[in-house]
């Protein structure tokens, strides 16, 4: 089934605590070349049939709208992966 | 006057919201998320909690829910409208107050009785307090770390829009120590710290005068009254 694969990062210039709780904890397991850690979001939306121009302008549009919120977060891509669905 | 209250799948505090509204004076009148109806109340509130368990972002899932459609164009039309918390980070989400509400920076969930100073009463829901009141009401939440850009912060500065401030500490590291906001037209409220859990002598916050008999959030309540009998 063909998949649109989108991707949300917290805002760069956000504090991101939950990352940094994770950048603490692999700092106390000796990983101090891991200076940072940012958690963001991926979200896979399995679609009927093929996905057109479309379909994935309204994915896009979906990205932007609802599965972020620009004030915090960004939209790194919106892309067709159907390795993704094969999977499933 | 009847104040609704919505219900969403995970508020938790819309019960105690509904007993406020019945201190104050008012007639609760509890709303279901999953409707278009209203029940010609002549406001809401959007009680705190963790709907949708917090899924997506804090209240993205609640913000898009059938009844907001028409809370949206109530609050587009005048009807005040009161976000407590997790209905706070509702009205963010759908787009009636600017900014959104990010994780506590220490990341730790908090609850304390919390000051703030009133900084704006040209509100529906903040008229009677004294503009620089310090208040102190219950504070309880994980993400409740206001943020907006620089440029839309300046603007809510200038425009009067914040309302509540933090004080003595910033509980949660929002920007500006800002706890709550209004619409430019003022019948918009919205704020991290809970009123609805201050409004009953014996079961609020402590006070220098006796042990859990603060009442500072009847206010808000007896503000939305007041304004409904000057219009």
């Amino acid at each position: 089934m063909p998949t649109i694969v989108v991707e949300v990062m917290p805002k760069a210039e956000l504090l991101d605590p939950a990352g940094k709780a994770v950048a603490g904890a692999l700092h106390r397991l000796g990983h101090e070349s891991i200076r940072d850690v940012r958690i963001g979001k991926r979200f896979e939306l399995h679609v009927d049939g093929e996905v057109d121009a479309a379909l994935l302008e309204t994915a896009q549009q979906l990205a932007a709208d609802m599965l972020s919120n620009g004030v915090i977060e960004d939209v790194i891509s919106v892309h067709v992966d159907s390795v993704a669905g094969e999977t499933r | 006057m009847r104040i609704g209250v919505v219900t969403f799948p995970g508020s938790l505090d819309d019960r105690d919201a509904q007993r406020a509204i019945r201190l104050a004076g008012a007639e609760p009148v509890a709303l279901w998320h999953g409707t278009h109806d209203l029940m010609g109340v002549d406001a809401i509130v959007l009680p705190g909690g963790f709907s949708y368990g917090d899924y997506l972002r804090c209240g993205a899932i609640a913000a898009r829910s059938p009844i907001m459609a028409e809370v949206i164009d109530a609050a587009n039309s005048g009807m005040p409208v009161l976000g407590i918390c997790n209905g706070f980070q509702i009205l963010v989400e759908a787009h009636l107050l600017p900014g959104g509400l990010i994780r506590n920076d220490h990341g730790d969930f908090i609850r304390r009785d919390q000051r703030l100073r009133v900084e704006s009463t040209d509100s529906a829901w903040t008229n009677g307090f004294e503009l620089g009141q310090e208040i102190t009401i219950p504070l309880k939440n994980g993400e409740g770390g206001f943020i907006a850009d620089e440029a839309t912060l300046d603007r809510l500065e200038g425009e009067g829009l914040v309302a509540f401030r933090y004080l003595d500490v910033n509980p949660n590291g929002s920007l500006r120590d800002i706890a709550g906001l209004r619409n430019e037209r003022g019948n918009v409220v919205g704020l991290m710290p809970h009123p609805e859990h201050a409004v009953e002598p014996g079961f609020g916050p402590n006070t220098p005068q006796a042990m859990r008999s603060g009442v500072d959030g009847l206010t808000f309540f007896t503000s939305v009254l007041k304004q409904s009998v000057l219009n």
